[in-house]
């Protein structure tokens, strides 16, 4: 665990760091494999532009309308440099109807553009799961294995380089290469992260001890992983076979 | 392609099938979280406990609070993004006291000075607790690895969230008391 970074007189903290290494190497080794997906790489930087600025905007907008007496209370503190009020959830929502935004004005498949951004995101995954390690956050379950490290006051599985592992798995895994624009339908090397991400979340979630319960003891985050990996399935089996109903 | 098409029906069920038992393997084995019943400071854990001194001399025990929502500030005299947030918490905490919110300030007075402590609270008209922490075990109980840090405890005695670095806005201050304020006891 490494929370800070001390610079001389200067504390960074290495999450946020370790992110935005992440976001520079997605965008930029990215940006090089787009034409796989039929964009430019001017236009796919000019998509992640667009993606990351509304979703910057729309994580504090979503905080602020979540907290609002307290922001009408201090209304200067919407353009506060805290990183802390920031809500992800709206702010991938925000980023992605943004983008889709973008992509209609563009005129750019949304299929294609969603495929261009897969190998962004998945390092981006990868960032974020060493950023959880340098936190401390989404911290593994006890254990007594040859494997374990001392966090939070006791011995625990590794669970966020594991996670770490096996996002730059998925991210080889899908990385574009020479003739495989022809070998995959669009959309589908999105739809792949995506379910490939969701089984890696449900299958490492028993290593984990943070988990939240929903209903019977089964786990918030296996129950929403396997309805994505569902979700998935059925888009990939609609991608490959085009004239096909789901489910026939 | 022809081979993903072929077999993607047979992989996406098999999938499925293996992580529905996944799913139930872990419900029934593996129980969630370990956060709450030991203490550790970090989110979801139970705020380890101190007893340090005030700038007039009564004791303050964290435990003792229980019922009530605490924010813990580690800070320090010579730390400008402090400073800079003190001004602030001053206004939530007179907003919010009369609903039971309780700040602590613990000074890393090992760092610091007493007197240098005293003569801030003094300019900058503090009413919330200002805690001498002389031997830096509080600090070393929470890991503090940075000023300010600042950790919000809820309630049931649990850290609801923790802020390493400022200054907080007012804003997020305001916010985090909030939703502290809302839970129910």
């Amino acid at each position: 665990m490494l929370p800070t970074v001390q610079l001389g007189p200067l504390t960074l903290q290495a999450p946020g760091l370790i992110l935005l290494l992440a976001v520079w190497i997605g965008l930029s080794r990215a940006e090089k494999v787009s034409h796989h997906a039929g964009i430019s790489a001017d236009r796919f930087y000019n998509l992640a532009l667009v993606m990351l600025t509304a979703g910057l905007i729309g994580a504090r907008l979503g905080y602020a309308a979540r907290n609002i007496d307290a922001f009408l209370a201090s209304p200067a503190s919407l353009l506060a440099l805290s990183p802390q009020m920031l809500s992800a959830t709206d702010g991938i929502i925000i980023a992605f109807a943004a983008g889709i935004g973008y992509t209609q004005k563009a005129k750019i498949p949304v299929l294609h553009a969603l495929d261009a951004l897969a190998p962004a995101l998945a390092i981006l995954m990868v960032g974020s799961h060493l950023a959880n390690f340098a936190s401390g956050a989404a911290f593994g379950a006890p254990t007594r294995l040859f494997w374990g490290i001392q966090l939070w006051g006791e011995t625990r599985h590794p669970v966020q380089l594991l996670e770490a592992l096996a996002a730059a798995l998925i991210a080889f895994g899908i990385w574009p290469r020479a003739g495989s624009a022809a070998a995959l339908p669009p959309g589908l090397r999105f739809v792949i992260f995506l379910g490939a991400t969701a089984l890696a979340r449900l299958w490492l979630e028993l290593l984990r001890g943070d988990g939240g319960l929903v209903f019977g003891g089964l786990r918030q985050a296996q129950v929403t992983a396997w309805v994505v990996l569902a979700l998935a399935a059925a888009a990939g089996a609609r991608l490959l076979n085009p004239g096909q109903k789901p489910g026939k | 392609m022809t081979t993903i098409a072929k077999h993607w029906r047979l992989i996406s069920l098999t999938a499925l099938i293996l992580s529905a038992g996944w799913m139930a393997l872990t419900a029934l084995f593996f129980p969630s979280g370990t956060g709450g019943r030991i203490p550790a400071p970090r989110q979801g854990f139970l705020a380890p406990d101190f007893e340090l001194t005030t700038l007039d001399g009564q004791t303050v025990q964290l435990s003792r609070l229980q019922a009530q929502p605490v924010i813990v500030n580690f800070w320090a005299t010579w730390c400008a993004p402090c400073k800079a947030e003190m001004p602030a918490m001053q206004r939530v905490y007179q907003q919010y006291r009369d609903q039971g919110l309780v700040i602590l300030a613990v000074n890393a007075t090992n760092q610091d000075s007493r007197q240098a402590a005293a003569d801030f609270a003094s300019q900058y008209n503090l009413t919330f607790s200002i805690l001498l922490d002389t031997s830096a075990e509080a600090a070393r109980q929470y890991q503090v690895r940075a000023l300010p840090t600042t950790f919000f405890i809820d309630r049931a005695g649990n850290i609801h969230d923790v802020i390493v670095g400022g200054p907080m806005s007012e804003g997020l201050l305001r916010a985090q008391a909030e939703q502290m304020l809302a839970e129910v006891p």
